[in-house]
């Protein structure tokens, strides 16, 4: 087990935060920013798909890649917008650098600082299902966490419990020397992304389900979900994006891009305090990254929400 | 969830709409039928099958149920050569700009295959399977579904369908990528992706994808 906390550091000033009704884990903040590894340096690798026993243990490990996957279809009764997990987590949660689900479950249960407890697996997935997926918390001990955890489980197979590995979480970029610049991310975002995700972030679909994720929006992860913060979204984008294209944008893009893209509305942060986005803003954005929650850009103030 | 079926030619109507817009002056059916103004332009027909199913074993793709921004942007690369094909290029310098609209949105509303649902959920056996559903990350290939759509049915006007075309088809055009003749993805998108395949793998994914599409007449 890992005795110190290794995860949240931005916590310092916050007030013990009250967990919001319903919320499991209501710390999404980032984990610990570090720039990416080197690239010779070894990295784990997951079993085959093809070395899947074909036993229960098999069985229930294939469902859990099939929730991660396709979300929409698999565990639809707690997703409240488009999204699956594998849009965030690349490669079906397998790829390095896209916080793949091999490098995460060894590191839990894990103190966080900012809400003052050990959380579980458990409870990081289902502040996935809140957040990111704007749903909610499938049971701890029902089918859909049962078959993700053996999914992470079987993933991590060989990897050392409680060891931080190289791979983990999104690595992070500088910021612009002169501070982001929402104007020129529209334009890198016109030039780069539109074709995928649609002018207006609405992303695209066929066959009834979207292909291109939104990313903003009714259907796009909510204001409490890591995405929201610009500097994880731009250690995203810088990785990932364009699609199969990772690393081609100039870090400075990514940033830019990223603040155009979380300039934009889209659903209320579930631990919405007091109906209130100013206390709101206060207890869980206000030293969570560099976020736009509660702020006002171009007169409009940000946090509404999409409903 | 396999055998239920969707039909790709479904949301394209928008996208009929948008390019018969201007184009009102030709006739799209002629040209399919007849050929264009310029004699050069030779039916369409011909090659492409009677319902613009394509002529699988000669390479002639499908075309019907094709969204027609896709289709007119296709023939504008042939005629700059970003896309480079001798049978092709002369056909599409011959037709105006009036009979490529024309054409585009009557080939656009004619039916499409249908397509056997394949969600990244599924089994993937075998390398095609693999290919499309899974990638090659190690080599930054996504899944080509992630572009192509559940079963390869296409995306919007700028990833076009797999399915339905013909395995010979789908090689040559990855084979085009890899050889340089075809240039013309949009922020370069897609030759990457074809060069990164060895020889059976494009054997392999193009034989997978033209397996999900069914025709009511034969290719
Ligand atoms: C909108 C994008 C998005 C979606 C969709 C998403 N996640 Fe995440 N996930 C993130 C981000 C961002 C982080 C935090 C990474 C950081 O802080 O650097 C994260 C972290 C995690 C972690 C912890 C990683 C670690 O190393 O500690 C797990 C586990 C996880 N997600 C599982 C899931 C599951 C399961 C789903 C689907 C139910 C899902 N995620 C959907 C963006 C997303
Ligand atoms: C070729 C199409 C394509 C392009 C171009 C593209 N994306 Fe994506 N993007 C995707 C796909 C597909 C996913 C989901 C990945 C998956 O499910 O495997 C995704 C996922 C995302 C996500 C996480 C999911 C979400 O909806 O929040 C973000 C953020 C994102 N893209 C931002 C961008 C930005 C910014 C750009 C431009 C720099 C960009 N993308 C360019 C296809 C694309
Ligand atoms: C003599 C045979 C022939 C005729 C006639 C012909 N084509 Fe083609 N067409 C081809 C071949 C061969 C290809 C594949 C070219 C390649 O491999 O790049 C093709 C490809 C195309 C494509 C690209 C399809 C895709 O999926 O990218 C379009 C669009 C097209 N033809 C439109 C037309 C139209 C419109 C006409 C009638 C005006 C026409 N063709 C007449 C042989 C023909
Ligand atoms: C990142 C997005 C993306 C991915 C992933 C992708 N493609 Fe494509 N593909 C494209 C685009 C864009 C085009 C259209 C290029 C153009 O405008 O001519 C295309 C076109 C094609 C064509 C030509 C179709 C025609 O009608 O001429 C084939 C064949 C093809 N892709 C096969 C594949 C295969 C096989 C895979 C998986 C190994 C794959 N693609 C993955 C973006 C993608």
């Amino acid at each position: 087990m890992n005795g110190k906390p290794k995860l949240a550091l931005l916590a310092a000033c916050v007030a013990t935060p009250v967990l919001a009704a319903g919320v499991a884990m209501d710390d999404q903040s980032q984990l610990t920013p570090k720039p990416a590894a080197t690239a010779n340096s070894t990295r784990f690798q997951p079993p085959r798909e093809d070395d899947l026993p074909d036993n229960a243990f098999g069985k229930l490990v294939r469902e859990g890649h099939a929730i991660f996957v396709d979300t929409q279809t698999h565990a639809a009764e707690y997703v409240g917008n488009g999204m699956n997990c594998t849009n965030c987590h690349l490669e079906q949660g397998r790829k390095a650098d896209s916080a793949p689900l091999w490098a995460a479950y060894p590191m839990y249960p894990a103190y966080r600082k900012k809400n003052d407890k050990v959380n579980s697996y458990t409870e990081r997935m289902q502040g996935c299902f809140q957040f990111s997926m704007n749903g909610k918390a499938p049971p701890a001990e029902g089918r859909v966490i049962n078959a993700l955890a053996a999914y992470s489980y079987w993933l991590a197979t060989g990897a050392p419990t409680g060891k931080e590995l190289p791979g983990r979480a999104y690595p992070s970029i500088a910021q612009p020397k002169g501070g982001y610049d929402i104007a020129r991310g529209k334009v890198v975002y016109a030039q780069n992304c539109a074709i995928c995700h649609g002018e207006n972030g609405e992303g695209q679909k066929a066959a009834g389900h979207y292909v291109f994720p939104p990313l903003w929006g009714k259907d796009s992860f909510n204001w409490g979900a890591g995405m929201h913060r610009i500097n994880t979204a731009a250690a995203f984008i810088k990785e990932n994006m364009p699609l199969g294209k990772g690393g081609t944008l100039s870090d400075d893009d990514a940033w830019h891009v990223a603040a155009f893209m979380n300039s934009h509305e889209r659903p209320q942060d579930p631990r919405l305090v007091d109906g209130s986005i100013d206390k709101t803003r206060e207890r869980y954005h206000a030293n969570d990254g560099v976020n736009l929650y509660g702020v006002r850009v171009d007169g409009v103030l940000l946090g509404q929400g999409t409903n | 969830m396999l055998d239920s079926v969707v039909l790709r030619a479904m949301p394209l109507a928008v996208l009929v709409a948008l390019a018969a817009g201007p184009a009102g002056a030709a006739d799209g059916e002629k040209v399919f039928h007849e050929g264009g103004a310029d004699p050069a332009a030779l039916a369409c027909v011909t090659c492409h099958g009677a319902q613009a199913q394509g002529l699988g074993a000669a390479g002639f793709p499908a075309l019907a149920g094709t969204p027609a921004a896709y289709l007119a942007k296709q023939i504008a690369d042939f005629r700059s050569g970003a896309r480079m094909n001798p049978v092709m290029q002369p056909i599409a310098t011959a037709l105006s700009d009036a009979e490529v609209s024309a054409v585009a949105a009557s080939l656009a509303a004619m039916p499409g295959p249908t397509v056997k649902e394949a969600g990244r959920a599924d089994a993937a056996v075998g390398a095609g399977a693999k290919l499309a559903l899974r990638g090659a990350w190690d080599r930054n290939v996504p899944e080509c579904v992630a572009c192509h759509g559940p079963g390869g049915v296409g995306v919007g006007a700028s990833f076009p369908p797999l399915a339905g075309q013909s395995s010979e088809y789908l090689s040559a055009q990855l084979d085009a990528w890899r050889q340089g003749t075809r240039k013309n993805d949009p922020q370069a998108l897609m030759g990457h992706i074809a060069r990164a395949l060895s020889d059976d793998e494009v054997r392999a994914v193009s034989e997978y994808f033209a397996g999900l599409g069914q025709w009511r007449v034969p290719q």
